[in-house]
């Protein structure tokens, strides 16, 4: 199972991901600097965190329009993995890959902590390593999270299902419905604010993230070898 | 002949969408004593140069850039006016 990283100018989160997928789950993993148009070889995309383009205009605004965004929509439509955190999660919005827009803070203020998250269900790969309504804590990190969409858009998302990870207790950026992370309808593209990859190394402190990760990593390898046979 | 404009294009929050920024910005203005002002909420402003065949094309170009790029529709409404300004680009010397 190939992962690949995408880096913009700006990018800074995209070491400590390939860290986990390369070094922690042994699998191969590559950097695709955004200027890249071929990510033919990649099973997961992922988006990291950070500042791309400076966050200029509005934050991932920029990089949507960048020559790997268009690849990343095209293995969208092949049906693969994406995961898209924090920075990843504003870029998916605004590339249209999933529904909704991150704004600023409630209070103005970037948050940088770590906070309980709400594991909402387990039947997908993402959250298959938790159990249903566990509170797991993760870390977050960020200026623009507070997660909004219409009233519309927000029903179908609790109707089918896509809001993975809310934020327990206090709500700590105004997102609606304490939401943290949603998927798509196919479930298999991800974006959140929480910073899993911050948090799966034991040296750390902290390992609730890594069974994102590994959930993910099992599912994509049961499904391989099923096919195999 | 190709004509050059001027735009200037005004995004601003949807209305049912909360501008904590613009509360931030109102609770200094009442500090300053202006307790008359209501409802501040903070856009942004963007000007550009662009060189189209007329208005009409102009206009069409400006609403692309702006449903994909300049504005968020998803939270955010833009505006724009365009000011032809007076000389060609793309004309020969």
């Amino acid at each position: 199972m190939k992962f690949g990283v995408v880096v913009f100018p700006g990018s800074n989160c995209d070491r400590d991901v390939a860290y986990v997928t390369r070094d922690l789950l042994h699998q191969p993993t590559r950097m695709v600097w955004h200027e890249e148009t071929d990510i033919a070889d990649l099973d997961v995309v992922v988006i990291p965190g950070g500042f791309s383009y400076g966050d200029y205009l509005r934050c991932g605004a920029i990089a949507r329009f960048s020559p790997v965004m268009q690849r990343v929509v095209e293995h969208a439509k092949q049906g693969k993995y994406i995961l898209g955190i924090c920075n990843g999660f504003q870029v998916l919005t605004e590339a249209g890959l999933l529904p909704g827009a991150l704004m600023r803070n409630r209070d103005l203020h970037f948050i940088c902590d770590r906070v309980p998250i709400k594991v909402e269900r387990t039947d997908l790969p993402w959250t298959q390593g938790y159990s249903t309504e566990q509170v797991i804590t993760l870390p977050i990190a960020h200026g623009e999270g507070c997660y909004h969409a219409d009233a519309e858009t927000l029903a179908a998302l609790e109707d089918q299902g896509q809001v993975l990870f809310r934020y327990q207790g206090d709500n700590p950026n105004g997102s609606v419905n304490n939401i943290a992370g949603i998927c798509d309808r196919s479930g298999k593209i991800l974006g959140m604010m929480p910073h899993p990859e911050r948090a799966s190394d034991s040296m750390l402190g902290a390992t609730d993230g890594l069974k994102l990760f590994q959930g993910l990593l099992t599912a994509v390898v049961e499904k391989m070898s099923a096919s195999a046979v | 002949m190709n004509r050059n404009y001027q735009a200037r294009i005004y995004v601003t929050l949807r209305p049912s969408v909360l501008d904590p920024a613009g509360t931030a910005v109102q609770s200094g203005l009442k500090h300053m004593g202006f307790e008359n002002v209501d409802r501040v909420r903070i856009g942004k402003y963007i000007e550009l140069t662009l060189c189209a065949e007329d208005e009409k094309a102009a206009t069409a170009q400006l609403d692309q850039m702006c449903d994909q790029l300049l504005a968020n529709v998803v939270v955010e409404n833009y505006r724009f006016e365009l000011v032809e300004m007076a000389t060609t680009i793309g004309a020969s010397a």
